[in-house]
């Protein structure tokens, strides 16, 4: 990899603006790199440069999940029945990258409509994970984080709802931030469950996540329930974590880890001792119930967003000798995957009459409970922090027969989605899977309060350069 | 499927064994109130632009099989 490609995305954005490094070559370097793509990451590359505007990210090119509107170019959600779709409209987070300088690289692949823990359910093919291509890179931002991680894009943005950003990120050793709900747009983000849904950057270090983050946080006139982060968004800068206090879930620290996670996770709480950060268990007892509540509330979102993919306005249609009702049913069944199937008979069955107080109305209150959990750790503590998923990297088609084995990688993550609350997972270390084989990255996830980015991000910064994780895939002594 | 739709359920089902009666539903995180704004005409896009996206545009409107097929 070329020095070009080396640099970290703060550093290359300072030289462009400083005219010492042009914004052609640098966008050719990663144009050419991103061409190289043997992992299936992307669904759509860029040929040319095309803004021309100059801020914090003049002259970043930016890997983009598939999820996000782009106006003129296709954008398939990684669905068969969006393709083609070519929207009249650009994403609100893209538009900001773009008026800040930033360059649309590419658009990746990912997990159908967002719904995946392994990018096995995109309609385009599976995404490999550059550290070993017989394992997933997690999903459903698996494309993004491949990239990055791969050496084809400098930066990514993808979208969380109950994991997305943060378990790609850890499986393939990079950092990944879901923001609070409502500190981005989601105007143009194509809806999964609304009410969880929230874009975020994939990232080689902390300090690149805070340029993203600051450029796309904001209050948009086109999402109502957007807010924006106050105070806006600086470069993390803090060396120690002195005076802050860390909260580890005794409920989420069960069995179902892996030793090798185990042992990264407990030596990261040493390092963040040994910066000065206090460590202590805290009860969450309602986390335990996040996975169960999420898919309740998810797929019951997914299945009234979904409902518009008819085959009238935009999109594929499959013809049917009959009415229209044969007309939708027969392009839904060609148009959607197994996946995004199953979840909108879970949700549209957790929303019907007779079983909404059992499943979805239950599901909400425990939503309640595993919010008024957080809260209550917050009240002495500064974060909370988990492994980010219970394993490193899984084999391709390792989990692809029981939903509910892939359901629980998002164990660790789906708590703080339905809390609304922050969270970034970033690369602790490196460890031996279970029945071994070659060591692979693994995620060290930080919650904060909502809106506590930048206390988070200060955070994440200081114990990333305690880590100082700097393996690459490929470059590894055993590999 | 029915085998994995009922593995699904099964698990969820443990939030059955929670006290929760009490407890208010959540189904928006951030404590926003609804607001509305003037109803303004913006510009939008043209029915042409809209069109070019429909599987199957027809004199201006989107062409559907008929609601009661002939047998």
């Amino acid at each position: 990899m070329s020095e070009l490609l080396r640099m970290s995305v703060a550093e290359a954005a300072t030289r462009i603006r400083a005219v010492e490094l042009s914004r052609e070559e640098y966008f050719d370097a990663w144009r050419d790199a991103a061409a190289g793509d043997e992992l299936n990451a992307y669904l759509w590359r860029a040929e040319d440069r095309a803004v021309e505007s100059d801020g914090a990210l003049e002259g970043i090119p930016v890997a983009v999940k598939d999820l996000f509107c782009t106006e003129g170019v296709e954008t398939t959600a990684g669905s068969r029945i969006l393709e083609g779709h070519r929207p009249l409209y650009t994403a609100t987070a893209v538009r900001k990258l773009t008026e800040a300088g930033a360059e649309v690289l590419g658009k990746t692949n990912m997990d159908e409509f967002a719904m995946g823990s392994s990018n096995e359910n995109s309609a385009y093919g599976e995404v490999l994970n550059p550290w070993d291509r017989t394992r997933v890179p997690g999903g459903s931002s698996g494309g993004s984080a491949a990239a990055v991680a791969g050496g084809l894009a400098p930066c990514a943005i993808g979208t969380d709802t109950g994991g997305s950003i943060r378990q790609p990120a850890a499986l393939c050793g990079i950092v990944g931030l879901k923001p609070t709900y409502g500190a981005i747009s989601r105007y143009g983000m194509i809806a999964f469950a609304s009410s969880l849904d929230q874009c975020g950057p994939l990232t080689r270090d902390v300090t690149d996540a805070a340029l993203l983050l600051a450029a796309m946080q904001g209050r948009d006139r086109c999402d109502s329930t957007s807010v924006g982060i106050e105070g806006g968004i600086e470069l993390p800068g803090r060396e120690d974590l002195e005076g802050l206090r860390f909260a580890v879930p005794t409920e989420l620290a069960g069995d179902a880890v892996e030793p090798g996670v185990r042992g990264v996770f407990e030596a990261t709480l040493k390092r963040i001792e040994g910066l000065g950060g206090e460590i202590a268990e805290v009860a969450l007892p309602h986390a335990e119930h996040g996975i169960s509540a999420y898919y309740v509330i998810a797929p019951a979102e997914a299945s009234s967003n979904l409902a518009r993919y008819d085959g009238v306005r935009y999109g594929m249609r499959a013809e049917a000798d009959g009415d229209v009702v044969e007309m939708y049913e027969s392009t839904r069944a060609a148009g959607f995957g197994d996946e995004v199937k199953r979840r909108i008979m879970l949700g549209a069955y957790a929303l019907s009459s007779g079983y909404y107080e059992a499943y979805h109305g239950r599901a909400q209150k425990v939503r309640t409970k595993i919010a008024e959990d957080f809260a209550a750790a917050f009240g002495g503590f500064d974060f909370v922090v988990t492994p980010t998923s219970p394993s490193v990297a899984f084999g391709l088609g390792e989990k692809t027969d029981d939903p509910l084995a892939m359901y629980m990688n998002d164990f660790f993550t789906v708590p703080m989605s339905l809390a609304g609350i922050p969270a970034i997972s970033i690369p602790a270390g490196l460890a031996e899977p279970e029945g071994g084989g070659p060591q692979l990255p693994v995620g060290f996830q930080i919650a904060a309060p909502a809106f506590a980015e930048q206390k988070l991000l200060d955070a994440a910064y200081a114990l990333e350069q305690a880590i100082g994780f700097d393996a690459k895939p490929g470059e590894r002594a055993d590999g | 499927m029915a085998g994995e739709l009922s593995g699904i359920l099964g698990h969820v089902d443990r939030i059955g064994e929670l006290e929760l009666d009490e407890v208010a539903p959540t189904s928006h995180v951030v404590a926003l109130e609804n607001v509305l704004r003037a109803d303004e005409p913006r510009p939008s896009w043209s029915r042409g632009a809209v069109l070019e996206q429909a599987p199957d545009p027809v004199e201006g409107a989107f062409r559907v099989p008929s609601p009661r097929a002939e047998s």
